[in-house]
C-alpha cells in the first residue's frame, strides 16, 4: 500500500482512539458532575463526590483538547468545517466546558449554602450538556450536514440552527452518550467512594448500563433504515483537496454496507451491547472496578460500530455529497501526517505512563472533607 | 452558489477573538511565572529542610490555583476559536499550524494538567523530593505550552516552513526544522515566557509589600519579598533585551508592522540623523503626525543594531505593494482556472508566476468589484489598487501608542524592581513604606505590558492572519451577525461572572494571608492539599 493511504488510514484509526479516550476519560468526569447532586444530598458526600475526581479531571480533560489540536493537525478541514457548521451548538458546548474547571477550583472555597448550590447547579449542567451535545453531534454526522465549498476552499453552510437540535436521531444518540457517561461516573464514584455514595451510585449506574444497551439497539435499527452516503471510484491517494468533486451518492441503508461486505464486523456492536449488560451485572454485584472498563469497551465499541460504518466518510454534506468529507480528501499533507506518528508515538505511551503512576499516587477511598474545610474541591 | 462575505461578520470575529485572547492572556502569565516562583521556594525547602518555606509554596500556591482555574477555562475557548470563527484559515493553514497546537496537547498540556492535581493533593503521599520534581514538571509543562503555541503563532507573522499547494488549495507543511527553528518564534518564545517570570515577580512582590504594610507574617513576607525582587530584577532585564531582538526581527520580516510602531510616513534619505519618534500623534486620513516629539540619531541604531539601513515609510510601503498586488490578481485568475481544469497547464505556469504574490491577490478581493477577481478591469483597476495599497498598512495610532505603553511598563518595572533588591538585600525595606506602596499599586503594570505587548503584536500583523499569504477578510467563517452577536453575549456574560468571581476570591484569600491558614492545622510540617491545610490531608485523603 502507499505510504500516504496507509498513514490516511492510520489517523483515520487514532482519531477513534482520541474520540474513545474523550469519551471514557472525559465522559466519567462529566457523568460524576452531572450525578453529583443526586449522589450527594448533603454538602460533605457532595464534596466527596468532586474529590473522587478532583486529582484527576484536568488531566483527563486534556484529551478533549487534544482531540481537537489533533483533529486540527490531521484533519485541518474537518477541524474546520465541523467546528463551524454547528456554531451554535459548539458554543453551547464551549461554554459549559469552559464552566467546569471554574466550578472545580472555586465551589468549595466559599462556605455560604447559595455560593456552592450554585455551582452545584453548574455541575449539573456542564456535565450532562456536553455529553448530550457530543453525542448529538455524531448522530447529526450520520444524518448528513448541510455544508459545501467554494473554489478557493471557503466554506459556506446552509441549515437552519432549529434543524441540528430537534432532530429525534440526534437526541437518542446525545441520550446514548449522556447515559454512558453517568454509568461511567458511578462506576468511578463506586470506586473510591464510601457509603452512602457508594449505594447510590451502585442503583443508578446499574441501570444506566441497561438503558445505554437498549437506546444503542434502537439506534442501530433506526440507522439501517436511513440514508447513508457510498463513494463510487474512491482514490485513496487523491491529494487532500476537499474542494475537488468525488463520486457519491445517496442510499437508503448504506451505512450497513460495510457490515455486508465483512460480516465479523458485526463482533464489535455486539459486544458493546454485550459489555452494557455485564457491567450493570457486575455493578450489582459490587465489582467496581471491572464494571469501570466493561464501560470502556462499551464506548470503544460504540464509537467502533459508527466508525465502521461511516468508513471512509468523515462528514457527508447533504448539501453537495461530492464535497463530503473522506479519509481521503481529509487529511493533512503526508509530511505532516509523518510529524505527527513521530510525536504521537513518542508521547502517548509517556502519557499514560506517568497518569498511571499518578492515579496510583492518588488512590484509594476518599471521604467527605470537613465542613469549615476550604482546601478540598 | 458562492456567497459575499460579510464585513460585519468579519468585524465581530475578529472582536470575539481579539476579546477572548486577551482575556485568555491575564491567567497565562501569571502561571507560566509563579510555577517557577513555587519551584524556587520549594527547592529551598527540600534542600534546606526549612518548614518555613514549605508553608510559602503552600500559600502562593493556592493564589495560584484561583488563577490557574481561568487559565484552564479560557484556554479551552482558544483550542475552539480557530473551529468555530476561523473556518478559511484553520483549512488554509492547518496542515501547517495544526501541529504545533497538537504537538502542544500531547507534549504539555498533560503534562501539566496531570501533575498539578497531584502537586495540589499529594503532600503527604510522596518524598519531599518527589514532590519537587512534580512541581518542577508543572513548571515546565506550562512553559512548554508557550514554546509550542509561539511557534503557531510565529508561523502567522512570518511564514516559514511550508508552502502553497495548488493541487490541495491550501498551505503544506514541508519543513518541520524551518517550522520550529523560525527565529520570530523562538524570541517570541523566550521574551512572552520572561514576560511570564516578571508577571509572577511583580505578584508576590506586591502582596508581599501588602503584608509588610500591614504587618502581616513578617517571616514569610520578607522572605517572599526578596526572592520577587530578584526574579524580577533578572527578568525584567531579560524581558527587555528579548523585546529589542523581536523590534529587530520585525524590522526584517514585517516592514508595515515596524513602520506603523513608530509612525513613520515617509522614508527618511538620511539612515543616520532619522529621529525615533518619543510621542507622536499619528493621523491616517493626512498620512502624517499631527504632533511628534522625536530624537534624532537613535532610530536607525535602535532598530536595525547598524547606522545605515533605510527603514521604509508607510507611504513608500503603499507604492510597493501596487505591483505585488497587480500580480497577485493575475495569480488569483490563474489559480482558478487551473482548479476548474487540472490540464491547463498555461493557467498553472502562469500562477508559477506570481505565486510569491498571490496573497496580495486575494487581498484584493475585498475591494474588487462584488468580491470578484475577474470584474476588475482597466477602468476600476487604479481604485482596486489604491484601497488595496491602503489596506496593507495596519492601525498606526494602535500600534504606535500600545508599542510605547509596554515599553513604558517595562521600564518602570526595571527600576521599582532595582530598587526592591536593593532595599531588601539591605534588610531596610521596612523603613520605607512609601515605596512599598508604590510596589504594592504597581500590580497591574506587567498585565498591562503583555496585554499591549500582544495588541502590538497582533494588530500590527493586520491585514493579514498569516503575513502576505492570507489576509483576515477571508480568514472568518461564513456566520450570521446573529449567531455572531449570540456568543459574543455569551462570552461577555460568561466572562465577567468568571473575573468577578476571580477577583472576589484572590483578594479574599490574598487578605487573609498565610498565618490564617495554618493556624487551624495541627502542625505547619504535615501539610495537607496545597494550602497548607493539614486536616484535609489527614481526614480525607488517606489511602485505605
Ligand atoms: C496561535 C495564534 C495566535 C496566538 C497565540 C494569539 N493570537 Fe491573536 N490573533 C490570532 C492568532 C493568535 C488570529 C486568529 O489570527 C487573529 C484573529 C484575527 C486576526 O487577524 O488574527 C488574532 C487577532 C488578535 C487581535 C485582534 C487584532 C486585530 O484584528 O486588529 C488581538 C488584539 C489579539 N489577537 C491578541 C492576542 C493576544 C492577547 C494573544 C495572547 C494570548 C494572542 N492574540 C495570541
Ligand atoms: C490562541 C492560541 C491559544 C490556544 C489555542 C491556547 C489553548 C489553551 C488551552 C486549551 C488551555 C487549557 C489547558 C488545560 O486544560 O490544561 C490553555 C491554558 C494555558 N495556556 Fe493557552 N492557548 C493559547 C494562547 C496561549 C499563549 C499565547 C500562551 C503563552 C504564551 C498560552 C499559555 C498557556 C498556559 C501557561 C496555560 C495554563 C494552563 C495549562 O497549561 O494547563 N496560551 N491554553
Ligand atoms: C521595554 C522593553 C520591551 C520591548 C522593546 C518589547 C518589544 C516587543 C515587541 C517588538 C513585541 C512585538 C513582537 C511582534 O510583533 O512579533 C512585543 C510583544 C510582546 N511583549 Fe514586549 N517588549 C518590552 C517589554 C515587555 C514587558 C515588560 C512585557 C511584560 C511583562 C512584555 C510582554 C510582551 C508580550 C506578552 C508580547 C506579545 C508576544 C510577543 O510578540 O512576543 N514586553 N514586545
Amino acid at each position: 500500500m502507499d505510504a500516504y493511504v496507509f498513514l490516511k488510514v492510520l489517523w483515520w484509526l487514532l482519531l477513534g482512539v482520541l474520540l474513545m479516550g474523550l469519551a471514557i476519560m472525559v465522559g466519567m468526569d462529566m457523568g460524576v458532575g452531572a450525578l453529583m447532586r443526586f449522589v450527594g444530598k448533603t454538602d460533605g458526600e457532595r464534596r466527596e463526590a468532586l474529590n473522587i475526581v478532583g486529582p484527576h479531571w484536568d488531566g483527563n480533560q486534556v484529551w478533549f483538547i487534544l482531540g481537537g489540536g489533533a483533529i486540527f493537525a490531521a484533519f485541518p478541514s474537518l477541524y474546520a468545517t465541523s467546528f463551524s457548521v454547528f456554531y451554535i451548538v459548539m458554543i453551547l458546548l464551549l461554554f459549559s466546558m469552559i464552566m467546569r474547571p471554574v466550578a472545580f477550583e472555586y465551589r468549595s472555597k466559599v462556605p455560604t449554602e447559595k455560593w456552592r448550590a450554585t455551582w452545584d447547579w453548574v455541575f449539573l449542567i456542564s456535565g450532562a450538556l456536553p455529553m448530550i451535545i457530543y453525542g448529538a453531534a455524531i448522530g447529526n454526522i450520520l444524518e448528513g450536514v448541510g455544508f459545501h465549498f467554494g473554489w478557493d476552499g471557503q466554506y459556506y453552510q446552509t441549515e437552519s440552527f432549529i434543524w441540528y437540535l430537534l432532530n429525534p436521531f440526534a437526541i437518542l444518540s446525545g441520550v446514548l452518550a449522556l447515559s454512558m457517561a453517568i454509568y461511567q461516573g458511578s462506576a468511578m464514584l463506586m470506586i473510591r467512594g464510601v457509603d452512602p455514595i457508594y449505594s447510590r451510585a451502585k442503583k443508578i449506574g446499574s441501570v444506566a448500563g441497561v438503558l445505554s444497551a437498549i437506546l444503542f439497539v434502537v439506534g442501530g435499527i433506526w440507522i439501517s433504515a436511513k440514508t447513508g452516503y457510498v463513494l463510487h471510484d474512491a482514490d485513496p491517494s487523491m491529494p487532500a483537496n476537499i474542494s475537488a468533486a468525488q463520486n457519491v451518492t445517496r442510499e437508503a441503508g448504506a451505512w450497513l454496507n460495510n457490515y455486508h461486505s465483512a460480516p465479523i464486523l458485526w463482533l464489535v456492536p455486539l459486544i458493546g451491547i454485550l459489555a452494557m449488560l455485564a457491567g450493570s451485572f457486575a455493578m450489582r454485584a459490587q465489582k467496581a472496578g471491572l464494571a469501570w472498563w466493561l464501560g470502556a469497551i462499551s464506548w470503544i465499541s460504540i464509537l467502533g460500530t459508527v466508525g465502521i460504518s461511516m468508513f471512509p466518510f468523515l462528514m457527508p454534506s447533504s448539501d453537495n455529497p461530492a464535497q463530503s468529507i473522506t479519509v481521503w480528501n481529509g487529511t493533512g499533507s503526508q509530511y505532516n501526517l509523518i510529524w505527527m506518528t513521530i510525536f504521537t508515538a513518542i508521547f502517548v505511551p509517556t502519557i499514560l505512563a506517568y497518569t498511571t503512576w499518578c492515579f496510583n499516587v492518588m488512590r484509594g477511598k476518599v471521604k467527605a472533607p470537613a465542613a469549615s474545610d476550604d482546601h478540598a474541591y | 452558489m458562492d456567497m459575499l462575505i460579510n464585513p460585519t461578520v468579519v468585524e465581530l470575529s475578529r472582536l470575539q477573538f481579539a476579546l477572548t485572547a486577551l482575556y485568555h492572556f491575564l491567567f497565562v502569565p501569571l502561571t507560566l511565572g509563579l510555577t517557577f516562583i513555587l519551584a524556587t521556594m520549594e527547592t529551598v525547602y527540600v534542600v534546606t529542610g526549612k518548614q518555613i518555606y514549605k508553608e510559602m509554596t503552600q500559600f502562593w500556591g493556592k493564589l495560584f490555583a484561583i488563577n490557574f482555574a481561568l487559565g484552564v477555562a479560557t484556554g479551552l475557548t482558544m483550542e475552539f476559536e480557530f473551529g468555530t470563527n476561523w473556518s478559511m484559515y484553520s483549512h488554509f493553514v492547518g496542515d501547517i499550524f495544526g501541529t504545533p497546537l497538537a504537538i502542544e496537547g500531547l507534549m504539555a498540556f498533560f503534562m501539566e494538567s496531570t501533575f498539578v492535581g497531584v502537586m495540589f493533593f499529594g503532600w503527604d503521599r510522596m518524598s519531599p523530593k518527589a514532590h519537587l520534581v512534580v512541581t518542577y514538571l508543572v513548571a515546565l509543562g506550562s512553559n512548554l505550552s508557550a514554546l509550542w503555541i509561539l511557534i503557531a503563532n510565529g508561523f502567522m507573522q512570518d511564514p516559514q516552513g511550508g508552502t502553497f499547494d495548488p493541487n490541495t488549495m491550501r498551505m503544506q507543511f514541508t519543513s518541520f526544522v524551518g517550522l520550529i527553528f523560525n527565529p520570530d518564534a523562538q524570541a517570541k518564545f523566550v521574551h512572552t515566557s520572561i514576560a511570564g517570570f516578571v508577571t509572577g515577580s511583580m505578584f508576590v512582590m506586591a502582596v508581599s509589600a501588602y503584608y509588610l504594610l500591614t504587618k502581616k507574617r513578617r517571616d514569610i513576607a520578607l522572605r517572599s519579598f526578596r526572592l520577587a525582587a530578584i526574579f524580577g530584577v533578572i527578568s525584567t532585564v531579560g524581558v527587555i533585551t528579548l523585546g529589542d531582538a523581536l523590534g529587530y526581527l520585525v524590522a526584517h520580516t514585517q516592514p508595515t508592522k515596524l513602520a506603523a510602531m513608530e509612525a513613520i510616513w515617509e522614508t527618511d534619505p538620511n539612515p543616520v540623523s532619522a529621529p525615533w519618534n518619543l510621542i507622536a500623534l499619528p493621523n491616517r486620513e493626512a498620512q502624517k503626525n499631527d504632533f511628534e516629539l522625536g530624537i534624532p540619531y537613535v532610530l536607525t541604531p535602535l532598530l536595525t543594531h547598524s547606522m545605515d539601513t533605510i527603514i521604509p515609510g508607510i507611504k513608500n510601503l503603499e507604492q510597493d505593494a501596487k505591483p505585488r498586488i497587480e500580480n497577485g490578481i493575475k495569480a488569483m485568475i490563474a489559480l482558478k482556472a487551473y482548479n476548474a481544469d487540472h490540464n491547463d497547464t498555461a493557467a498553472l505556469a502562469t500562477f508559477k508566476q506570481y505565486e510569491k504574490d498571490m496573497g496580495y491577490g486575494f487581498l484584493a478581493k475585498e475591494f474588487a468589484p462584488d468580491q470578484d477577481l475577474a470584474k476588475v478591469d482597466a477602468s476600476n483597476l487604479p481604485s482596486v489598487l489604491d484601497k488595496t495599497a491602503k489596506a496593507t498598512i495596519p492601525n498606526v495610532w494602535v500600534e504606535f501608542w500600545a508599542f510605547r505603553l509596554m515599553v513604558a511598563a517595562g521600564f518602570f518595572m526595571l527600576v521599582l524592581f532595582a530598587f526592591a533588591a536593593y532595599y531588601s538585600l539591605k534588610n531596610e525595606i521596612e523603613k520605607h513604606p512609601l515605596f512599598l506602596k508604590i510596589a504594592l499599586w504597581s500590580v497591574p503594570l506587567p498585565w498591562i505590558a503583555c496585554e499591549f505587548g500582544w495588541i502590538t503584536a497582533e494588530n500590527g500583523r493586520q491585514p493579514w492572519t498569516v503575513y502576505g499569504w492570507l489576509p483576515t477578510f477571508v480568514s472568518a467563517s461564513s456566520h450570521s451577525v446573529s449567531y455572531m452577536i449570540f456568543s459574543l453575549i455569551g462570552f461577555v456574560l460568561l466572562y465577567s461572572t468568571f473575573i468577578a468571581a476571580e477577583l472576589y476570591l484572590m483578594f479574599k484569600y490574598a487578605r487573609l494571608g498565610p498565618q490564617e491558614s495554618h493556624h487551624h492545622g495541627e502542625e505547619p510540617a504535615a501539610g495537607g492539599g496545597m494550602a497548607g491545610k493539614p486536616a484535609f490531608a489527614k481526614s480525607s485523603m488517606n489511602r485505605s
